[in-house]
């Protein structure tokens, strides 16, 4: 089949403009057979498709686990007892059609920059057309997916370059952009999925009396906090450590398990396609501004409130985990890696805890460090070529 | 004294096919090929024209640009072809090998008394100093210049590499008298591998600074040591030599002639017999291969390693510097979802394959790319094999946007494309690393000379 159709799309073929498309299909299917040309004449086995599709494999643990609980938390805010299998299936009929909307229309517009601009169709959005649903309520309405999807691209990634130039994270832009544009999506009440919804107002009918739809962090952040969680259905938790850990908590789609998202790290570094600096210093990032509050916290109940909830609660593990080690936004030094996740986390716990407006300061953590990452970098790179410059110095005044 | 050097960074590439330790020498050689192609940047003056007649010593060509260093025959026979390419450029001198070699006459200087002028000017007249090589730049050393110190690795650490010590046994005397004669000119460094070398003739060499160095790939390599020694400043030269052309060096003052023989392994999984082999430089390489290949379809023989080698088709002929031949399979089968199965049996620096359960496994590489180039996107990745302190990826990206300064500032005087060999080879991104790294030093030479 190969042989029949490739003519038509190479030079001089009917369908060349579509080239792009093609050779982006037939590299799916196959490792191409071309051979080294210059320089090594036998190459690693890894390529980008691979590296994306470990990612991927990395975020099946929170794909699976954010359906089930997307489940979980309908049926608790219903004040029904969430049966698993069908709080799974409830999650994965509301959770696919966004998977759907967001590959279809990301990929769809990097498609057709790729035949515009003649490049070859790059895999970075098969990682980001997955990070997108699962950083996004699961009631979210599909035409902003679609919107988000788009606006994630183009603005994201294909105006700098396409994939490998970007200077921010693609999915977090998608995040953003709906942050900022719809807050009232975004925020307060939109994290546990209802029955109905007119736009983003809840419809109260059928919820279970003492319904509370706001996650860990917006009640941490509410005026009235006093230490004491609820659950959606108004009851407190017990065990609050333990089920933001293993993620029955409200959130976005697939943020809210820190056990899932361990396990995904655990793949990304074993493999080493993750960085281990990026994810640790992240943690001990967050977890060090969570001892700081603390200690400073007087009778400020946010502050007071255990250093290491922190990690397990909203994105942190989920942002510390995909996001912050995005390649290609992150920093990329050894040093310049540690710097860059500790700053992460600090950040994040700042943002959390000092400004009220913002109950989770992952997202704009991490894209405020993807902002500074080439600066930290720059610090990095600096000091290397200054024991260059140094050595040159003192080998041009005869030292050895 | 020496320094005792200890990398970690670096891969060996477990490559089937190494060559057994047995030397068989080829039947007599029918003709030999010199190619100025061979030397970067040279520009070559011809001097001889088809039928002639010529020695083993006599010049073929010289360099326009330093006219005292002189390219001559291995072998004397008559000249039958002199190839020219596009604009008339010298691409190879192919020589009628007599069964019987005749030596041109060679006026030496002693070498206890000579002059440092003396040995340089010997070298350049009887066709020896192309051996040696300079950094910056990986180019025919610049005769003009005295050099910082000469560098030789006594062991070469790449895939399938010739023992050392295997290719040097009985050429002791040679290769101390090349020692002799080279520290006549600069101190010289030799560098032994903890546990690759164990040939007195290294360990025990004399008028030398020895080295060790322990640890994979690219341990072998004369930059990474160079590095780690005394790295190479901006306006500083140093030289580097290979162990068995230091041999070739010897014994123009040991048989006062020039003999270019050498050993060479014949390696790689499409071979039959991989065996070590006598021959002369420039020697066509079906002397080495016929009716000693698997099949002659479908393969790539490389003059050299898997990693800087040259490709030559199979009526071609070994490159001047090499001391190696390879043959593996080329890779032109697409593989179905290739990039999603398990991967047993794919070798890769990565563990997304889970070849890496099975540490010590040797493998048969083909050719194939294993996917599309792209750009840069992981990090980290070219550190993991790169053992100089150094940002490879941060200094070819001020060589891509042509910017000297920031070349010379993160390191360009101290790396080789061959260091840059074993980047290009784990690149996810399939980047040309080592080319790239070569037109950063020509860019750099064409604006510094």
């Amino acid at each position: 089949m190969e042989k029949k159709l490739e003519p038509k799309f190479k030079e001089g073929g009917k369908f060349h403009k579509f080239w792009p498309l093609y050779d982006g299909f037939a590299t799916f299917l196959f490792v191409p057979g071309h051979v080294t040309h210059n320089g090594v004449h036998v190459r690693d086995s890894i390529d980008l498709k691979r590296t994306m599709s470990v990612v991927i494999l990395a975020l099946v643990p929170c794909l699976l686990f954010g359906m089930y609980n997307t489940g979980y938390q309908h049926f608790l805010a219903m004040g029904q007892t969430p049966e698993p299998g069908a709080s799974f299936l409830y999650g994965l009929i509301k959770v696919l059609p966004i998977v759907v909307v967001s590959y279809a229309v990301g990929l769809g517009i990097e498609f057709a920059f790729c035949i515009i601009k003649k490049h070859p169709i790059s895999e970075g959005y098969l990682v980001s057309g997955i990070l997108i649903p699962l950083v996004l309520p699961a009631d979210i309405p599909l035409w902003m997916v679609a919107l988000a999807a788009a606006f994630a691209v183009v603005i994201g990634k294909e105006i700098f370059g396409g994939t490998g130039m970007n200077v921010l994270n693609v999915a977090l832009v998608a995040r953003a952009f709906l942050f900022f544009a719809y807050p009232t999506y975004m925020s307060g009440d939109m994290w546990v999925s209802m029955n109905d919804r007119k736009g983003y107002e809840v419809i109260k009918e059928g919820l279970v009396d003492g319904y509370t739809g706001s996650t860990l962090l917006g009640q941490a952040a509410d005026a009235n906090f006093n230490g004491t969680f609820k659950n959606v259905a108004g009851a407190d938790i017990s065990n609050v450590f333990s089920d933001a850990f293993f993620g029955l908590i409200p959130g976005s789609i697939g943020e809210t398990s820190a056990l899932a998202c361990l396990i995904g790290a655990a793949i990304l570094i074993i493999t080493g396609i993750g960085s281990w600096r990026i994810i640790l210093s992240t943690f001990v990032g967050a977890y060090v501004m969570g001892l700081i509050f603390n200690a400073v916290a007087g009778s400020n109940a946010y502050m007071a409130m255990p250093a290491h909830y922190h990690l397990v609660f909203g994105g942190l593990a989920f942002g510390a985990v995909y996001m912050a080690t995005d390649p290609v936004s992150a920093a990329q030094t050894k040093l310049g890696k540690l710097i860059y996740g500790f700053g992460i986390g600090a950040f994040a716990v700042i943002i959390r805890v000092v400004n009220p407006a913002y109950p989770e300061g992952v997202m704009l953590a991490i894209l405020f460090f993807n902002v500074m990452a080439p600066i930290i970098d720059y610090f990095v790179v600096q000091s290397n070529i200054n024991k260059r410059v140094k050595r040159f110095k003192l080998a041009s005044n005869g030292v050895k | 004294m020496g320094k005792s050097i200890k990398i970690k960074k670096g891969l060996d590439i477990r490559l089937v096919g190494e060559a057994e330790k047995v030397t068989v020498s080829p039947d007599s050689v029918d003709s030999v090929v010199i190619r100025p192609t061979d030397f970067h940047a040279l520009v070559p003056k011809c001097l001889v024209n088809p039928g002639d007649v010529v020695k083993a010593g006599t010049p073929l060509f010289f360099s326009k640009k330093h006219p005292e260093i002189q390219f001559c025959s291995p072998v004397s026979g008559e000249v039958t072809e002199v190839v020219r390419g596009a604009k008339r450029k010298l691409m190879a001198i192919r020589i009628l090998a007599d069964k019987e070699t005749r030596y041109q006459q060679v006026n030496l200087p002693s070498a206890e008394g000579a002059s440092r002028e003396e040995i340089v000017a010997a070298l350049c007249a009887n066709g020896l100093w192309p051996y040696i090589r300079q950094r910056p730049f990986d180019v025919i050393a610049n005769p003009n210049v005295t050099p910082k110190a000469i560098y030789i690795s006594a062991f070469d650490s790449s895939p399938l590499a010739p023992d050392m010590d295997f290719a040097l046994q009985g050429y002791g005397t040679e290769f101390q008298k090349g020692l002799d004669i080279l520290a006549r000119i600069a101190p010289v460094n030799l560098t032994v591998h903890t546990s690759r070398t164990k040939s007195e003739i290294f360990l025990k060499a004399k008028n030398v600074d020895i080295h060790t160095i322990s640890g994979p790939h690219p341990s072998g390599n004369a930059g990474v040591q160079i590095h780690h020694i005394s790295p190479i400043n901006k306006g500083e030269v140093v030289w580097t030599v290979n162990p068995q052309d230091v041999v070739i060096i010897g014994r123009l003052f040991t048989e006062n002639r020039y003999n270019a023989l050498r050993v060479v392994a014949v390696t790689g999984s499409e071979v039959t017999r991989r065996r070590y082999a006598k021959v002369i430089t420039g020697v066509p390489l079906r002397a080495l291969l016929n009716d000693n290949l698997n099949h002659e379809t479908n393969i790539r023989v490389i003059s050299g390693n898997v990693l800087t080698g040259t490709q030559e088709p199979l009526d071609g002929n070994l490159g001047f510097y090499d001391s190696q031949v390879t043959v593996i399979p080329e890779g032109y089968e697409p593989e179905l979802f290739g990039w999603a199965l398990p991967g047993f049996g794919k070798f890769s620096l990565n563990r997304s394959f889970f070849s890496w359960l099975a540490p010590g496994k040797k493998y048969t590489l083909d050719t194939n790319q294993h996917g599309e180039e792209r750009a840069f996107v992981v990090s980290g990745e070219y550190e993991k094999v790169f053992p100089m302190n150094i940002y490879p990826v941060y200094l070819l990206k001020s060589i891509l946007a042509n910017d000297i300064e920031r070349m010379e500032q993160l390191g360009i005087y101290e790396v080789a494309p061959e260091d840059f060999a074993l980047c290009e080879f784990v690149c996810t991104s399939k980047i040309e690393t080592q080319s790239i790294v070569r037109r950063g030093l020509d860019y750099v030479m064409s604006e510094t000379e």
